[in-house]
């Protein structure tokens, strides 16, 4: 078979895009966080979600996930639900969500991630192990398997992070600022996920602070300031004017 | 103390007391553990000060003083006050130590209002209410002692059958909402059945030193072991053991309590593995932090002295004038150089030993891997011109 793109997963001629919001708007008391977002990501993609400080970039991952309540709009995944949806769905949180000395090991945390494949009161077991040294071996963290986790660096336990979503081997991953404050041994580790991800067809939409970078390590921008600024491939939404849009114009960036 | 043991088993008072305090202690163990890794060991404090109206509402409504009624009772007093709780937090502004205190004091305040009017009426039935306050342990019969391992059973079953659910809700919340689970349900379920491991402790411990028995066992636990599974069963062990051991020492003499023995014994436990438990205990923690220090310091003292080898002599005047220290301490740390076997004495003249050698050349190349101050002008300490002294 001839395929006219290279995306393995959607034979399909006419799927339906991984990611679609349509009119998203959160709000914590008065102040809109997001307000009317309308997003499409199309398969096969990194997509980066990038803008200034406060901008709503976690909470737009969150309300999508149902993890906080949205005050208005739909999303779809896969033209499905979320309940329908949730087993094609990964979840990489901020490292900084979760207090890493409570008492478990690496590989402990990793086969967390296949919890939700368990179901209801179904204990892991020994194929639920080697699945998750598997993950860690994608990440480079194999060695510290058995460590208890606050022993780990912070950017092994990211790597530690991204390992427990791939046990989840969904076809669309949410990764919050996974770059954040990490070495660069784990931030090679994490570009090599990304790009063994998008060679497998999947879909992983990231939030990323660095302006610097985002242009060299993804495909798909969208420029977000409580609204959405602009959305597309990379080339066409990073422009000086979007910047301009998203960040103020104070905005300095030798483009 | 080892009669005492025995007559668990033949004194009919003891056994029930012993048995009661060790459910007490095991459930409260278990539930800690979580209560407490969720951080909301305080949480506990509340609920348990909160039976106590619960307990005399319970009483003023039904006029029965069976202890099951009376707890539930304070259960659902607990209960109301424990969402209550977590209500506040979630929609308000207050800050949790502020939420606690003013949730605590107002249900205990109101319980007391309640036992004291209770008292002061004309229902003679209403004697030993206020045992609740500090638990009056004497009183458990065997019913009672069924009671409480009915219910604690039932709440270790609930762990245990979701054990990874609750493992992960108290770890990671918003993961687990992300993987579909109902997370503020078990959430509330689990608070629940803390309720549950406070109500089994309330005739034993009352109301007010009940928090101690969700918080030291497990506190004591974490301690010793980095898997929660662990933790969970030694604070288990640690609860059950404190129960048994608390009243069989309240039992050793005339008019001691068993409540606060139980907790006192707890408490004991605590200390003890705050300072001895491997790893994380405080003392093992000292031990190895002056070892290192005194294992760098002489480090540091091999690579001056292996410079001096190699460029120049060896001796306690050259080494007091490098280090620009005096001839007595440059001789001392000789000395203890040589109790490592690093340097030796031959014919009056300090050599360096074959293994201090060894040790300097891989000391010399770990720093190499060190950032390199030289561009700002400082030296490296192990810089080879440094031979010309």
């Amino acid at each position: 078979m001839i395929q006219p793109h290279p995306q393995p997963s959607t034979l399909d001629p006419r799927p339906s895009p991984p990611l679609e919001v349509r009119d998203l708007t959160v709000a914590y008391r008065e102040k809109p966080v997001l307000w009317d977002v309308d997003l499409v990501v199309p398969p096969g993609q990194l997509c980066a979600i990038v803008g200034p400080n406060g901008a709503g970039k976690s909470t737009l991952i969150k309300a999508v996930l149902g993890l906080i309540p949205r005050a208005s709009g739909t999303v779809r995944f896969f033209g499905e639900d979320l309940k329908a949806a949730r087993s094609r769905i990964g979840y990489v949180p901020q490292r900084s969500s979760v207090d890493w000395d409570f008492p478990t090991s690496a590989l402990d945390v990793v086969v967390m991630g296949l919890y939700g494949r368990l179901g209801w009161f179904r204990r892991p077991g020994k194929k639920e192990h080697q699945e998750a040294l598997r993950c860690l071996e994608q990440v480079s963290m194999i060695d510290f398997a058995h460590r208890q986790i606050s022993q780990l660096s912070g950017g092994q336990q990211q790597r530690v992070f991204l390992a427990r979503a791939l046990a989840q081997n969904s076809d669309l991953y949410f990764m919050d600022e996974p770059f954040a404050g990490v070495d660069a041994v784990t931030e090679e580790a994490i570009l090599k996920v990304l790009h063994e991800l998008k060679g497998q067809g999947k879909t992983v939409v990231v939030v990323h602070h660095d302006l610097e970078t985002v242009r060299d390590r993804f495909d798909y921008l969208t420029l977000l300031n409580v609204q959405v600024i602009a959305s597309g491939p990379m080339g066409e939404v990073f422009t000086p004017e979007n910047l301009k849009a998203a960040y103020g114009e104070r905005m300095v960036l030798s483009l | 103390m080892f009669d005492l043991l025995s007559q668990i088993f033949t004194d009919y008072t003891l056994r029930n007391v012993a048995l009661g305090a060790a459910i007490l202690g095991g459930v409260g163990g278990v539930l800690g553990s979580f209560a407490t890794l969720r951080r909301q060991s305080l949480l506990g404090d509340v609920l348990a000060h909160a039976a106590l109206p619960g307990i005399c509402l319970a009483f003023l409504l039904s006029g029965s003083k069976v202890p099951l009624v009376l707890l539930v009772g304070g259960g659902l007093a607990g209960w109301a006050a424990a969402l209550l709780m977590l209500t506040v937090l979630r929609y308000t502004r207050l800050p949790e130590d502020s939420a606690l205190g003013v949730m605590l004091s107002s249900f205990f305040g109101f319980g007391i209002a309640l036992l004291t009017f209770i008292q002061h009426s004309s229902d003679a039935n209403q004697a030993g209410l206020d045992k609740f306050i500090f638990g009056q342990a004497a009183t458990i019969v065997a019913a009672d002692v069924v009671t409480m391992a009915v219910l604690g059973g039932l709440a270790l079953a609930l762990v245990a059958l979701l054990y990874k659910e609750f493992k992960l809700l108290s770890f990671d919340p918003e993961y687990l909402s992300s993987l579909g689970y109902p997370t503020r349900g078990l959430g509330t379920l689990l608070t629940s059945l803390t309720v549950v491991a406070v109500m089994i402790g309330l005739q034993t411990v009352g109301v007010v030193l009940m928090a101690a028995m969700l918080i030291a066992p497990a506190a004591a636990a974490r301690q010793w072991t980095d898997r929660l599974g662990k933790m969970v069963l030694l604070a288990a062990a640690f609860g059950a053991s404190s129960g048994v051991i608390g009243a069989v020492l309240s039992a050793s003499r005339e008019n001691l309590p068993t409540g606060p023995l139980v907790v006192l014994t707890a408490s004991v436990i605590v200390v003890v593995s705050l300072f001895f438990a491997p790893l994380r205990g405080l003392v093992w923690q000292w031990v190895r932090e002056a070892r290192n220090r005194k294992r760098i310091r002489l480090e540091r003292i091999l690579l001056d002295a292996h410079v001096l080898h190699n460029h120049g002599e060896l001796s306690p005047q050259t080494l007091a004038l490098r280090r620009r220290t005096s001839l007595p301490v440059a001789l001392n740390e000789l000395k203890q150089l040589e109790a490592q076997g690093w340097t030796k004495q031959e014919n009056g003249r300090w050599l360096l030993a074959p293994a201090g050698h060894e040790r300097a050349h891989r000391l010399e190349q770990e720093m190499r891997g060190l950032p390199r101050l030289e561009a700002r002008g400082v030296v490296s300490p192990t810089a080879e011109k440094d031979g010309a002294l």
